[in-house]
């Protein structure tokens, strides 16, 4: 597997420059990807500078952090859960952090106003905060002396329902132009591409990947089940209390900086298993290069196939892999 | 062997208490009627409404708020609540899963997808046209779900039908937001996926019943299979059941059933989860009395919720979806903690 994870890696550093290149050319002034080159080595017209450093850039670190971001957060639960089809969409992490979001929205400001630098922070702020307290309340009521694993993802499936219920509730009372852009924000469509958000996100989002990074080891042994963990003396229970919440930070932290994108941390994951085998050491990189990439591919189409109207990405990612988990999950016993 | 495996060893039927919930039931659903149509914005008491009714005077505007407005609301609210419990009830037996619904299935999704592809296509699209078409989208959800359900390996668990059910309710909501971005009809969807009674008429109450009418038959021919049907699969076979006639015609009921209650009155999330469980509790496993009870005590549900959805937040309305899932989502935890969703 070592010999196929160097490979495939290779493989998919080729394809994230390529999609960053593509999604780089696209869009209303178009910049062919020589002259990308050029202007990343400083030789780039003003205006050429000003589109890639300051518009595309930001736009394809975000995609590669939110799409690296819900792939590891998707890794996770599928691991703690030993359940291929958990995705933190699915058990409604992504509807808590909507929730939230659309309660700020209602109660302190309107979508439609402009930016400014308080909101910047407080609306991902709240976002992460709605996602957090979505993790701890689907693990309390899916607690019944530990945590099973389908009862985890039932409860995730019934707070998901309530909690789309009760956005539906809130959306309704905003006016039509408010309603379309919290529409747009719920399906995913990346809105923070500027340079603030980024700085603002981008260390979290290193430090839960890193941390993740060094709870490989403990990840292969809660995936081969409760006795064998506990034959190796970790303590199964604790370890899957952290590694949940370092999975829903992730997520919260995605859908904070792009929207509710479901089924990434679902698809991600399951290709790399098939690429590079279980091993989490190759398994957690694997599926952030491929989380990344989907993302990306899916922004740039969502932003170009039909002009003038943008697709969020979040739409195009559950219009690809939901045929995908349709035929996973009736294969799967 | 499957469902209250306790209560299938209790000498077969309870009818006596069937008999009694069934009178009591109807006798609080003709008093919620009665209290739907009496309470609104201006409150109109009951003599005034008992002459609306028998002793029509179209110059009275009362007389006419109750005949036009709040009638074939109530009644709306009532036929929706009983097709939802029956749809639920139909589909926990076939599929021999207690977490099967029509709102966790996906199925408003997919009339929410065929209203917006006949609202872009033809933007002049009559009410009744509109109905016709988002039924026929239910109706190919339902359709969709059951065969994959069919197809799959080793049947569906409660576990995966949800799922499913949630997988494609966010695929076709996905293709729903994109065709409704891209043409700008977004807000037009929107009660879809809340669910709401506000836009009833004697026109919507007629389509109910003309699909109804068919649905309930069907489904009183098929109580006794159904019974039948939850003893295990031997047992059926042993008695010369033909599985899969009857899960024709279940899947044809719910159809008729699902689909005209959401293609009326959009998403109202848990109605059929709740309300079968809670009559099996009362009657027992027998579907002769599951199905009527079911029936009856949906309408009040309904009625009720209805009731409360325009009291929470006057003059606005709260989604009566939304008050049916702060019922149901609970009691859907209740069924998954207490471990009723995994018998199989």
């Amino acid at each position: 597997m070592q010999a196929r994870f160097k490979w495939s890696t290779l493989i998919l550093l080729v394809l994230l420059v390529l999609s960053c290149l593509i999604s780089l050319n696209l869009g209303a002034v178009s910049i062919k990807p020589w002259e990308v080159i050029h202007t990343f080595l400083g030789n780039g017209s003003d205006k050429q500078e000003l589109i890639l450093f300051q518009f595309r850039l930001p736009g394809i670190i975000l995609a590669l952090m939110v799409g690296a971001g819900m792939a590891i957060s998707g890794t996770i639960l599928q691991s703690i859960t030993r359940n291929e089809l958990a995705d933190p969409g699915i058990l409604g992490i992504n509807a808590g952090s909507g929730l939230a979001v659309i309660i700020y929205i209602t109660f302190f400001q309107t979508a439609a106003g402009g930016l400014t630098l308080v909101s910047t922070f407080i609306l991902p702020l709240f976002a992460f905060l709605g996602a957090i307290l979505t993790g701890v309340l689907i693990m309390f009521l899916a607690w019944k002396k530990g945590i099973d694993s389908i009862r985890l993802i039932l409860v995730g499936i019934g707070v998901n329902a309530g909690l789309s219920a009760f956005i539906i509730a809130f959306q309704l009372r905003l006016d039509p132009h408010d309603f379309v852009k919290a529409m747009v924000w719920l399906s995913g469509d990346l809105w923070a591409k500027q340079w603030p958000y980024v700085w603002a996100l981008l260390p979290w989002f290193i430090v839960l990947s890193l941390f993740t990074l060094l709870k490989t080891h403990t990840l292969n042994i809660l995936n081969l089940g409760t006795q064998v963990t506990t034959a190796l003396g970790i303590r199964s229970l604790r370890e899957r209390i952290i590694l949940l919440i370092t999975a829903v930070a992730l997520a919260g932290l995605s859908v904070a900086a792009g929207g509710g994108i479901a089924f990434l941390g679902m698809i991600a994951p399951h290709i790399s298993r098939r690429l590079v085998g279980p091993r989490h050491q190759l398994l957690i990189p694997t599926a952030a290069l491929i989380g990344a990439i989907v993302l990306i591919m899916a922004d740039a189409i969502g932003k170009n196939v039909l002009l003038p109207t943008q697709i969020p990405a979040g739409l195009i990612v559950s219009l690809v892999s939901v045929p995908y988990f349709v035929i996973l999950l009736m294969k799967t016993k | 062997m499957v469902r209250n495996s306790k209560n299938t060893s209790l000498p077969a039927g309870r009818s006596g208490r069937t008999g009694k919930v069934m009178i009591i039931g109807s006798a609080a659903v003709l008093f919620a009627l009665a209290v739907s149509v009496m309470y609104g914005t201006t409150n109109i008491d009951a003599a005034t409404v008992w002459r609306a009714v028998f002793d029509f005077n179209p110059q009275n505007t009362q007389h006419q708020v109750i005949r036009e407005i709040r009638l074939p609301r109530a009644l709306t609210a009532a036929l929706i609540g009983a097709f939802l419990a029956l749809s639920g009830a139909i589909m926990q037996a076939l599929t021999q899963n207690p977490l099967a619904e029509p709102s966790l299935l996906g199925i408003s999704y997919g009339a929410a997808l065929a209203l917006v592809t006949a609202l872009t296509l033809f933007p002049g699209i009559s009410s009744s046209g509109s109905v016709l078409v988002s039924m026929a989208g239910a109706g190919l959800t339902v359709l969709l779900v059951f065969s994959l359900a069919a197809v799959s390996k080793g049947g569906m668990a409660p576990v995966k039908l949800a799922l499913a059910g949630v997988a494609i309710g966010m695929f076709l909501s996905s293709l729903t937001s994109v065709i409704a971005i891209h043409f700008d009809v977004a807000k037009d969807l929107s009660f879809w996926y809340a669910g709401s009674l506000a836009g009833s008429s004697w026109n919507g109450v007629k389509m109910l019943l003309f699909a109804g009418v068919f649905g309930m038959l069907i489904a009183v021919l098929l109580a006794r299979s159904l019974t039948l049907l939850n003893l295990g699969t031997e047992v059926t076979k042993g008695l010369g059941i033909n599985v899969r006639f009857v899960n024709f015609l279940g899947v044809l009921a719910v159809l008729l059933l699902t689909g005209s209650s959401v293609a009326i009155s959009g998403t109202v999330a848990f109605a059929g989860l709740v309300i079968p469980h809670i009559s099996r509790m009362l009657t027992g496993p027998d579907y002769r009395y599951i199905l009527p009870v079911s029936a009856v005590l949906g309408s009040l549900l309904l009625i009720l919720g209805d009731i409360g959805a325009r009291m929470i937040n006057p003059p606005y309305e709260t989604p009566i979806g939304v008050v049916t899932a702060a019922v149901g989502v609970p009691f859907f935890l209740y069924l998954v903690r207490s471990g009723r969703s995994r018998f199989t």
